[in-house]
């Protein structure tokens, strides 16, 4: 048909609907147009430039050729509370119930950089993720996990390099090298400063220390993935979908610019970073928004940074499910909630996935409510047909046309981030979180106009019991974890200590120094955590936030 | 009576602060002379702020599961520099079994995910001493 039918045929369809939408003006003004046709793609919509195959640039379709006709995505479920020993119950528990790969959540502390001992952990340790404090605890955590054969990521950013060296060290104790370790750090600084808040240093030395693990990773730990940008958090903190991906790949962005100044070759390096992105309550705009963001991504790496290799161009992604869409209310409507954004993930193409739990706007999952969220992946994968066919919605008039509109967006805040300088700038001059709050407050403001509805909170509501059987992690923790703590300071080592931690200061002080054999070298002697980022406070300083509101 | 003057503050060490700024600017919005502290402060520097600012009520907010031990921390400190007319709320990741301890402890009304913000500036127009 040619384009002047459609069109055509369009406004008779319209003029016809006009009349019966006017009597529901609610649905009817929804911000989608309410139809979509040849129309919207253009008439000089080119199939290869645009889409592509998957495995091919711009990998519109998927990075992979053969996507979840070769496998599925790796079902890797986020995990880690109280003690080393619990969190490592839970991982075996996992991978005994079909987990493909792990994902440690550390407590506060750890991510901040403070022994369990230390007087800033008060009523922190092992809350939201499991404490490590020594490369003990990392022998408990992965005890009895042959680390050669499983996949592990970290959600660590400050102190990335420390945890990482400590996962070496492990492997080292199994006898495992590091050429065969597999795994990711999410070693994104830039997004704790703009929306998560686990930064510890300025942004100078934190990006000195990430370019230091790209670097040591390009040559020992040649499979792992040392950073995952993370629009996860953003989008957490209140972003739209266009907003997620446009400051992550800002953020990108950045740390190519730094490891290139530092002296690496973009194709060494490129092919090792990985993102994170969430997955939306809204199914096909995070569709579009997966394909979106591998398209930019691939223009970014090829025509910006002149990479070669199309693994470079790549834009492998691990996705989870959205926390902050889950609600306190009517707890078991979350299990549908995640059972769509799981959908929308596996029709985006992600490389692995999270699913949330239940009872998570609550507290901690249960084994329970843990089971159920990875079940609902087994679901996805094995009977709802979705990941049978490679991007099964490519070439739908809608997703298509959304693809390109979030693709636009996303252009327009990079553009607009560039002339502020780039990242780094942007969120020093607050211009990030503010975009983020601002969206942040709509939504709540539309939530409360009941503009936008959610379920069991401000439609269908009903009276309820508090839900039982919640996991609590007990405050003794912190005691346990203390007395341990001075266990192995009394039996260590002190005078290897006590000269690697010296080491490492002065060679913290050198910015052209590589620090992650020196970090390595005081894990494998069991300097603390606390003590090792304690040096490195001492010569870098810590990061002052400016908040706005 | 005077304008009601609102500190919004983050104690212990979470970042997830998209509660904390919602909520600020809905108070503000509704006419509050509001202060944001900002992420990862302690109870100290809490109450502190409380005294130089000379504040009608402390809204605290807290994901991490900290809520036991640093809430009451802050009514304590508050107590302890006599800002005993001052009002402290919270809110965040809070299971229901806590609440009442958390009462007991001087938290005056606690407010859960979805909690509508008008909800938050009904309560602080009713309770706080002129």
């Amino acid at each position: 048909m040619a384009f002047e039918d459609i069109k055509a045929g369009l406004d008779k369809f319209n003029a016809g609907v006009e009349a019966k939408l006017a009597k529901a003006p609610e649905r009817a003004n929804l911000e989608p147009n309410r139809l979509y046709t040849p129309l919207d793609l253009g008439e000089d919509f080119d199939y290869v430039t645009k889409l592509g195959f998957p495995g091919e640039y711009p990998f519109t379709r998927g990075v992979q050729p053969t996507m979840y006709r070769g496998r599925f995505w790796t079902m890797r479920m986020y995990a880690g509370f109280s003690t080393a020993k619990a969190s490592n119950e839970r991982y075996r528990y996992l991978l005994a119930n079909g987990g493909s790969g792990l994902s440690c959540a550390f407590d506060l502390p750890t991510q901040i950089g403070y022994d369990s001992d230390d007087p800033m952990a008060e009523g922190e340790v092992g809350k939201v993720g499991v404490a490590i404090d020594s490369l003990a605890d990392m022998e408990i955590l992965f005890d009895q996990i042959p680390l050669d054969k499983v996949s592990t990521s970290m959600t660590i950013n400050a102190p990335a390099s420390v945890l990482l060296a400590m996962y070496i060290a492990v492997a080292e104790k199994q006898g495992v090298t590091p050429d065969k370790l597999r795994g990711t750090i999410q070693n994104d600084i830039l997004k704790e400063y703009a929306a998560r808040g686990t930064y510890i240093f300025p942004p100078k030395p934190s990006m000195r220390l990430i370019t230091n693990i790209f670097e040591y990773c390009s040559k020992n730990v040649p499979q792992w993935n040392t950073i995952s940008i993370s629009g996860y958090h953003i989008r957490e903190a209140g972003a739209t979908a266009a907003q997620e991906i446009a400051f992550t790949i800002a953020d990108g962005i950045a740390y190519v610019e730094a490891a290139i100044k530092a002296g690496m070759d973009v194709d060494a390096f490129a092919g090792r970073l990985s993102f994170f992105w969430n997955a939306h309550n809204n199914v096909l705009e995070e569709v579009a928004k997966f394909r979106a963001s591998r398209r930019v991504w691939a223009k970014v790496m090829k025509e910006r940074f002149g990479a070669k290799k199309p693994k470079s161009m790549m834009l492998r992604v691990h996705t989870q499910t959205a926390g902050s869409m889950l609600t306190a209310q009517q707890p078991n409507n979350n299990i549908v909630r995640v059972a769509l954004q799981t959908a929308a993930a596996v029709m985006g193409g992600t490389q692995s996935l999270h699913t949330n739990s239940k009872d998570e706007a609550l507290a901690l999952p249960t084994t329970e409510s843990v089971t159920i969220a990875l079940r609902t992946q087994q679901i996805v994968a094995y009977e709802s047909g979705l990941a049978d066919t490679v991007d099964p919605l490519g070439g739908s008039y809608y997703v298509e046309a959304l693809t390109d509109k979030i693709e636009k967006e996303c252009w327009a805040y990079i553009e607009k981030i560039d002339e502020l300088g780039g990242a780094p700038e942007a969120i020093a001059k607050g211009y990030i979180q503010r975009e983020i709050q601002d969206s942040a407050y709509k939504w709540q403001m539309d939530v409360e106009k009941g503009a936008r509805i959610i379920v069991g909170v401000n439609k269908f509501t009903q009276e309820e019991e508090p839900p039982k059987n919640l996991l609590r992690v007990d405050a003794s923790v912190g005691v346990e974890q203390a007395a341990s703590l001075a266990k192995l300071r009394a039996s260590r080592d002190n005078d290897a200590v006590k000269a690697n931690l010296a080491a490492l200061e002065k060679a913290a002080a050198d910015e052209h120094v590589n620090l992650m054999p020196y970090i390595l070298d005081c894990v494998r002697v069991y300097a603390t955590l606390g003590e090792i980022c304690g040096v490195l406070r001492e010569v870098f300083g810590e990061y002052q936030a400016h908040t706005t509101l | 009576m005077a304008n009601i003057k609102v500190l919004v503050a983050k104690p212990g060490l979470d970042g997830h602060d998209r509660g904390a700024k919602v909520v600020a600017r809905a108070l503000r919005d509704a006419g509050f002379e509001v202060i944001y502290t900002g992420i990862r402060l302690t109870p100290e520097q809490i109450a502190e702020a409380a005294l130089q600012d000379d504040v009608n009520v402390v809204a605290l907010s807290l994901l991490s599961g900290a809520h036991n031990t640093l809430f009451p921390k802050v009514v304590e400190l508050l107590n302890e520099k006599g800002l005993t007319d001052v009002l402290v709320i919270g809110g965040g990741v809070i299971p229901a079994s806590d609440i009442p301890g958390l009462k007991a402890a001087g938290i005056k009304a606690v407010f859960t995910p979805g909690t509508p913000t008008s909800d938050i500036v009904k309560f602080i127009n009713e309770n706080v001493k002129a």
